[in-house]
């Protein structure tokens, strides 16, 4: 089956120069391990103190484990429940956003790469200036844009200005563009539509490229706090981001259950990491760019 | 014969259709662009143009707007915490872009050199990337507590003073861009490995047998072939690191720091309008960081182009 837009997969070995002598491998293997463990640190220590009962948390010197292993803190956080309706919104915005995302800009792609019509210049440079532009400048306009358009605190007020992707244009456009000309024209030539030809020949042949526009999408989506936090004020609509910005304060000095959340916080995209390691590191990888 | 010709004559007369309605061409087109582009003048285009309208009006949430002309400019240029949450993310910047280029095209260099280990050290290297600011801003700003705090605990058990990581200027800088080192390592790490994986290994092997050392082999093959991943993501960083905001509102709790000392620009532009509720005030910096934002992208971007176009002549 041929798929599109694939590179050499980062996933496999990456290799570089040949002929060390004997002990180079294991220094780097030594600095590698020492430092690979500095990385991994915070996360252990969040998990050690979220599992400690809250009061032997603030006892110095440190010790990475309490007098009893307990689940306290995640059962006190996942009883007060807010967490839970965090996750659903998180879930609802971000698959909207990267539904969203898939379907507007391979269809932009698939015309700037597929045919001709006035204007496609001056809207390729477009695309090509949203590149740079920072939407956190714009913040304010936005919000006011928003409010005019009755959509503050909604979760449409969310996912729509994340939509426009112009990266994802450009991802799709590549992909589209490594493909011989030849193979639309039998299905030209039998009268199908553009549309046809988009759905039945081109996004099948692009699965490659859809995970991983779609997977990028979905973890800057997923993690994107400062329009949410702008955008929404009812609790109940809090992404994961936005409502545990609020934990630090409203905690306190319960630190357990300060990191059970963050812990709890973190589990969605560390599972789906774990379990689809290989695709993520090439989506971001093969997309390139941060939003 | 009939039965020969007919399907030529189809083919034909379907040829000459296409010629005047060729499916590739005119009004379909735009329809295909229109779903992207709506949303894109909508959530982009137009908030720039909006910025720069409400920018001469005295303008607020609520009541209506007074034309002001450009004085909400001249307040701005008047104005010293602008300038200083103006340097604060020019100081951001500058500290974070170096670690967060070399670091990771070391590790990369490390991690390209060991075996079957490698998906190991990626893994550890790259899981923080993939966490929300919200939950690295609770582990660090657990990590860096007084007294109880990991760190701390550890210098003073190694008779060393105790830092004050978030509570003095500069330290508290110093003590967020190691966090947001932390953080985004992961994702230039990963640009860094795919570059070393566009490197056909046989340079390497055709290098190693005609006896070229390994240090030869990184200063003639790796580093020059790398040049143009190592520029991307220069310029990836230094446009990342202007827009910073959310971990150094979440770290410092909505707070200008430490004597004024770590407030970006964007913090400062979202409380002059959520906040103080000045929308024309906020609209005015938003245009003037807007203007910097993008003259740097441009001049990195003609920077990566004569560095691009260097490379090719060169190899």
């Amino acid at each position: 089956m041929t798929t599109l837009g694939t590179r050499r997969p980062v996933s496999g070995l990456v290799e570089g120069p040949r002929g060390h002598r004997g002990w180079v491998r294991p220094v780097i293997y030594a600095v590698l391990v020492v430092l690979a463990l500095v990385w991994v640190v915070p996360l252990a220590w969040a998990v050690a103190t979220s599992l400690k009962p809250d009061a032997e948390t603030t006892i110095a010197p440190v010790s990475w484990f309490g007098s009893e292993v307990t689940l306290d803190a995640y059962r006190v956080a996942l009883e007060q429940g807010e967490i839970l309706k965090w996750y659903f919104n998180s879930l609802l915005t971000t698959s909207l956003i990267t539904a969203g995302t898939i379907v507007t800009a391979s269809l932009a792609a698939f015309a700037f790469s597929r045919m001709r019509f006035r204007g496609r210049d001056l809207l390729m440079w477009m695309v090509l200036a949203g590149l740079i532009v920072p939407f956190q400048a714009l913040i304010v306009p936005l919000f006011t844009q928003m409010t005019a358009f009755g959509l503050a605190d909604t979760y449409w007020g969310i996912v729509l200005p994340q939509l426009a992707s112009p990266i994802a244009v450009l991802v799709f456009k590549r992909a589209f563009d490594a493909v011989p000309r030849e193979l639309e024209e039998s299905a030209l030539v039998d009268g199908a539509s553009m549309w046809r030809i988009y759905w039945l020949i081109w996004m099948p042949l692009s699965r490659a490229t859809i995970a991983a526009v779609g997977i990028f999408t979905f973890v800057i989506a997923w993690n994107t706090f400062f329009w949410p936090f702008v955008v929404t004020s009812a609790g109940s609509l809090f992404t994961i981001p936005v409502g545990l910005a609020n934990v630090q304060t409203s905690y306190g000095a319960l630190y357990a259950q300060q990191m059970a959340l963050a812990v709890l916080g973190a589990l969605p995209l560390l599972i789906a990491f774990l379990l689809f390691q290989r695709q993520i590191v090439q989506g971001i990888a093969n997309t390139g760019l941060k939003g | 014969m009939a039965t020969a010709t007919e399907p030529l004559t189809r083919v034909a007369a379907r040829t000459r259709a296409r010629r005047i309605r060729d499916p590739r061409t005119g009004r379909a087109a735009l329809l295909f662009t229109a779903p992207f582009f709506v949303l894109f003048v909508l959530f982009l285009f137009w908030p720039v143009l909006s910025a720069l309208r409400t920018s001469l009006f005295d303008d607020s949430l609520v009541g209506s707007a007074t034309w002001v002309g450009l004085e909400n400019y001249a307040e701005l240029l008047d104005d010293p915490n602008f300038w200083a949450s103006m340097w604060h993310t020019a100081f951001f910047t500058l500290l974070s872009v170096p670690p967060l280029v070399v670091l990771p095209l070391a590790l990369a260099l490390l991690v390209s050199r060991v075996g079957r280990l490698q998906w190991l050290f990626r893994l550890a290297f790259f899981a923080p990337y993939v966490l929300p600011v919200s939950v690295v801003v609770l582990i660090w700003n657990w990590l860096y507590q007084p007294g109880f705090g990991l760190i701390n605990s550890y210098l003073t058990s190694l008779g060393l003073a105790e830092v004050n990581w978030l509570g003095q200027p500069v330290v508290a800088m110093v003590s967020i861009v190691i966090a947001t080192v932390w953080w985004t390592f992961g994702f230039n790490f990963v640009l860094y490995l795919a570059g070393l994986q566009e490197i056909p290994r046989e340079l390497y092997e055709a290098a190693a047998t005609d006896g070229a050392t390994p240090g030869q082999q990184l200063r003639r093959i790796t580093v020059p072939l790398l040049s143009s991943t190592i520029v991307l993501v220069t310029t990836l960083q230094v446009i990342a690191s202007l827009k910073v905001f959310d971990q150094i509102y979440l770290l410092q709790l909505g707070t200008p720091g430490p004597e004024n000392s770590t407030r970006p620009a964007i913090q400062y532009i979202y409380e002059a309008g959520f906040t103080q509720y000045r929308i024309g005030y906020a609209s005015a910096m938003s245009f003037v960081f807007f203007v910097v934002v993008v003259a740097v992208a441009i001049l990195s971007i003609w920077l990566v182009r004569r560095a691009g176009t260097r490379t090719v002549v060169s190899s």
